[in-house]
């Protein structure tokens, strides 16, 4: 059933692809297949030591990659600086081909709708039921209402929510409210997928079923990132790990697992 | 902006204002007693100033000629004063009717005894003013032109008047900037608390990649319909107290009628209905932009 579904979402991709995924195309072509380049990154607060120091990242389209390390190690500065929500110290970033040290305020939005992203506490709209909060997503990028009653269901059914539509967020358990965000995240196809600790709030059974969708979305060509603790997940997934330790890359695996602390 | 987004917009501003029934009722609760205090003190200045103004017109200076002048030289002089730019009107009484109202006013049924008119140097010239504060140099004026024997005036009313009124304008300035002033940093603060409330959301909104505009509009329309609503009530609330104070009054004060005059519900609405919703709306706006501002650049 699973399947079917992605199948479903394929064939809206495709469509998205041929309408506007021109100007996409042409301005990652210089960067080869890379989706995010950092090189030399450096990010230091006002208030003392660097949270990131000379990182270098290279990622492909269509990867699905762990960041993993212990707090303070720069995880959540690294997500912030992907998503732009602040700026680089030196170095150079881009992501998705846009020049992050340059990009023009008014342009963030436009940038970052072609980013999903899956937070711990799933930051959804309190106030408002499953069904508004992911059709806020499709609102914020201006599709008709007959796209969104299109889309929004559809995209419920994969993350297995489709029964739940009028449910408000806190009638849901901890596992669905991360299903809902997940499906805010991927209504609008973005083109890289954040989670961060997406679940660091959830008992094992709900963190498969997330991780098992974000592998799912991967597959359908999104690339996916996942900063996450849970050593278990990393070690059992054989995906790519980068490990951050005091702001700095320590390694950077195919295929790795969660490297011990000493 | 697609008609769709637009219709998005208006209703998210509408549903906010239930959303948080608190914030709502604060805020209007707070525009609506500014703006409650606003009208009361404008209604008040405004017929004030009405009543003073009216007084200032009752203020007239009176002529007298030289015994035996003749009719073409008090003519003459009628002229004269008429061209003054500070003279609103002028009256002619002549010596008939100078003694007709004095016996109506003063002796009544005594009168009989007199065959002729003892006033009968008393034509003369009533002068109103349309600016009281130019009496004195009228009366110079009046005083230097040949043929005329005195000249009559109040001094003492004229100055009172004059400073009345110039303390009046200052005072009502200075309560009406002092109230705006502290209308609009509670109104602020108000609209400041409600969406640091909400800071979470619009911070989720930039997060999914809203634009400003789309984060700012449904606050901006929700401020708006706030100061809207805030302004309507005390508005309502100054037009049916206005008519009952001013019966109250009226009827009470009875022998007051000739002496004061009060402006109608409609004079005083003509002017306070259009600033109080401008204001109420103005801050709303502002307000909500200003404040949503801070917690755009995430």
């Amino acid at each position: 059933m699973v399947i079917k579904v992605g199948e479903k979402r394929g064939n809206r991709r495709g469509e998205r692809t041929s309408a506007s995924g021109k100007g996409r195309r042409r301005r990652t072509a210089s960067e080869s297949n890379e989706i995010i380049t950092l090189t030399d990154v450096s990010k230091a607060y006002s208030t003392g030591a660097p949270a990131l120091k000379d990182v270098n990242l290279r990622i492909n389209k269509g990867e699905f990659v762990f960041i993993v390390g212990d707090s303070g190690s720069g995880k959540s500065t690294l997500i912030k600086l992907l998503l732009r929500e602040l700026t680089i110290t030196s170095g150079y970033i881009n992501v998705m081909g846009y020049d992050l040290s340059k990009i023009k305020h008014r342009k963030i939005p436009k940038f970052r709708r072609n980013i999903g992203i899956v937070f711990q506490d799933f930051r959804l709209l309190k106030d408002r039921n499953v069904y508004e909060n992911v059709a806020f997503a499709q609102r914020i990028i201006q599709k008709s209402n007959k796209e969104i009653k299109k889309n929004v269901p559809s995209i419920l059914a994969i993350v297995g929510l489709a029964g739940k539509y009028k449910a408000k967020p806190k009638q849901l358990s901890g596992g669905e409210q991360q299903r809902v965000a997940l499906a805010r995240a991927l209504v609008n196809e973005p083109t890289v997928l954040l989670a961060d600790e997406p679940t660091g709030n959830l008992d094992p059974k709900n963190s498969w079923e997330i991780m098992k969708l974000l592998e799912q979305i991967n597959e359908n060509g999104t690339t996916v990132l996942v900063v996450t603790h849970n050593r278990e997940i990393v070690n059992a997934m054989q995906k790519r790990v980068v490990t951050l330790k005091k702001g700095v890359i320590v390694s950077d695996e195919e295929k790795g697992g969660y490297i011990d602390e000493d | 902006m697609r008609i769709n987004t637009l219709f998005y917009t208006l209703r998210q501003g509408f549903r906010n204002i239930f959303r948080n029934k608190w914030f709502t009722l604060a805020s209007i609760a707070t525009i609506g007693a500014c703006l409650f205090l606003f009208g009361l003190f404008y209604a008040i200045v405004v017929n004030f100033q009405h009543i003073v103004k009216n007084a200032e017109q009752g203020v007239s200076v009176t002529v007298f000629f030289d015994a035996g002048l003749e009719d073409t030289r008090i003519q003459e002089i009628g002229e004269m004063i008429a061209r003054r730019t500070e003279v609103s009107n002028v009256h002619f009484v002549s010596a008939d009717e100078a003694w007709q109202s004095f016996k109506q006013d003063y002796l009544g049924e005594y009168a009989d005894g007199f065959t002729e008119n003892p006033l009968a140097n008393s034509a003369n010239y009533q002068i109103y003013l349309s600016d009281v504060s130019m009496q004195s140099a009228l009366v110079t004026y009046l005083e230097s032109i040949p043929g005329v024997r005195r000249v009559n005036r109040s001094e003492i009313t004229a100055t009172t008047l004059t400073g009345v009124n110039a303390l009046v304008a200052y005072v009502s300035v200075g309560i009406i900037a002092i109230l705006l002033a502290v209308s609009i940093f509670l109104i602020s603060n108000t609209i400041m608390i409600g969406i640091s409330v909400r800071k979470e959301e619009i911070n989720i909104m930039k997060y999914i990649g809203a634009t400003d505009f789309f984060v700012r509009s449904p606050f901006v329309i929700e401020g708006m319909l706030i100061g809207l609503i805030g302004a309507a009530i005390p508005l309502g609330i100054i037009y049916v107290l206005y008519n009952v104070v001013m019966e109250y009054i009226l009827e009470r004060f009875s022998m007051l009628t000739r002496l004061l005059s009060f402006l109608s519900v409609e004079e005083i609405f003509s002017v306070l209905l259009p600033v109080s919703l401008g204001i109420g709306v103005g801050i709303g706006f502002l307000g909500s932009i200003s404040t949503v501002r801070k917690h755009l650049r995430v």
